[in-house]
């Protein structure tokens, strides 16, 4: 029952690592009444140490590098990168260029990550993907 | 003799506890989901604050490198004893405090800044600026909503002690003698500007919009609870619904202490459950009025519009509740002499 909590109450802290807006914008919506992940138990949390999930909006820029490997470190286990947008996949529209530390997998080579693509992908998407975080998060709860 | 006592207060601590997490933690259900619905959003479902805390237990509980580990780890405790405490001097469903006798209305004064405090503690304690932000903001509207609050507090124990005599300070004695009974048209004015009062200090006392400038998440990311993760987090959580659920029906004790089992011919077990419900419906009013409408309503203020709000209008409004109910009963007075 306990690692059945996971599947019902996942809090997300949302880190923007040079994105261009559009993913965010859409995470948004998944917030807003029309898509209400609240719902499910979904929640925004303003502190890394709350979530569960990091949504991970952009490519990672070497400035941001740094920042979000400390936000991942600051996380408590267990924790999942819900990587949104083809920016984290593969670099998406900023592909090649030259102030890129990313795509995620290089940047957090050991993180258990979910990949949405799109660009930006639609707010049921994003919905889709937390579903399949839940799974990672449950078999890491229930582990334990 | 003290045996006893002591055997009953522990039970009754323990039953207490069980009793004000499962009624905190369905209220603030109910609370989430009625603000979901002004929002027009299907909402979570009422049971969510139990998943919530179930999934925090199995979280990792994490202390940051640079906090007082054993401080850092004792407010959350603090916090949660202090709020369950609270509850055993507030009169439930009519009947008396678990405590009756032991402690007064001046006594639950105090005990009300004990969770506040420990929250200042634990922020403090944790070592991130954001805390530390959060924890001075905490302390800051502590000191504006105290001083109204006594007034209301105290306006009303003197009316009772001008009206009665006995243990008017005490809350059982407050809830079993109905303050607007007592009271004449000027007097009903100013318990009614008392109650405004208190019911715009409640959302600070319990951090939620538009007052919650300690744990504001989009500006200082959570402040106080910044660095809390786990275990620790979800003993703040629980602290917060017992805390919300004991400061409504102490509102309830002192306003709004009347029964419905007296106007049906019920035994002593019906009459019960339904003054039981009642008071569960009198008090989710309360947390409705002073909490959720609020909450969904308005938006956050600054650190200082909440500190002049107290100071001055809050203030005023509680000092000229206490003025009408001495006008109150000077006025009786002359008229009955
Ligand atoms: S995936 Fe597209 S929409 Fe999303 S951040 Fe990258 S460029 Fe913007």
């Amino acid at each position: 029952m306990i690692s059945k909590s996971f599947k019902k109450s996942l809090w997300i802290f949302h880190v923007n690592s040079g994105s261009c807006n559009g993913c965010d914008i859409e995470i948004v919506a998944a917030l807003t009444p029309r898509y209400d992940v609240e719902r499910f138990g979904i929640k925004l949390v303003g502190s890394p140490r709350h979530a569960d999930v990091m949504a991970l909006t952009g490519p990672i820029t070497s400035d941001m590098e740094d920042k979000v490997k400390r936000v991942y470190e600051q996380m408590p286990d267990p924790k999942v990168v819900l990587v949104v947008g083809s920016c984290g996949i593969s670099g998406g529209v900023f592909h090649e260029s030259y102030h890129l530390a990313g795509p995620v997998n290089k940047v957090l080579p050991d993180a258990t990550c979910v990949y949405v693509p799109g660009c930006p992908p639609r707010p049921e998407a994003i919905i889709d993907g937390v579903v399949k975080a839940w799974k990672f998060l449950e078999s890491a709860g229930g582990g334990e | 003799m003290t045996g006893e006592l002591f055997f009953k207060v522990v039970m009754g601590t323990i039953g207490m506890a069980i009793f004000a997490i499962l009624l905190g933690l369905s209220f603030k259900g109910i609370d989430r989901k009625i603000a979901a619905h002004m929002q027009s959003r299907v909402g979570p479902p009422l049971r969510q604050p139990f998943w919530d805390v179930g999934k925090l237990l199995i979280k990792d509980s994490v202390v940051p490198k640079n906090a007082v580990s054993w401080l850092f780890n004792f407010a959350p405790v603090i916090c949660l004893a202090s709020s369950i405490t609270l509850l055993l001097y507030i009169p439930i469903a009519g009947y008396g405090p678990l405590l009756q006798g032991h402690g007064d209305l001046i006594l639950i004064l105090y005990l009300l800044t004990i969770p506040a405090l420990s929250m200042v503690a634990g922020g403090f304690a944790s070592g991130s600026p954001y805390a530390t932000v959060g924890a001075q903001r905490e302390m800051v509207t502590m000191m504006s909503y105290e001083f109204p609050l006594a007034v209301a507090a105290i306006s009303i124990a003197w009316k009772m002690s001008d009206a009665f005599k006995g243990d008017v300070f005490t809350l059982s004695f407050i809830s079993s003698h109905p303050i607007w009974n007592n009271v004449g048209l000027l007097g009903i004015i100013g318990l009614l500007f008392l109650l405004l009062a208190v019911v715009i200090i409640l959302p600070a006392e319990l951090s939620k919009i538009p007052f919650d400038v300690a744990e504001a998440e989009t500006e200082i990311a959570g402040g106080l609870l910044v660095e809390y993760s786990g275990r620790n987090l979800a003993l703040f959580y629980l602290a917060d619904g017992v805390k919300t659920f004991a400061l409504s029906s102490l509102v309830v004790a002192i306003f709004f202490p009347y029964n419905i089992s007296q106007f049906f011919a019920l035994g002593s077990i019906p009459a019960f459950i339904i003054d039981f419900l009642f008071f569960l419906l009198k008090v989710s009013l309360v947390m409705l009025f002073a909490v959720t409408l609020v909450r969904v309503g308005v938006a956050r203020l600054r650190i200082t519009q909440v500190v002049s709000t107290y100071w001055i209008a809050v203030t005023l409004m509680a000092l000229l509740g206490l003025v009408l109910l001495m006008w109150d009963s000077q006025i009786l007075t002359i008229r009955w002499w």
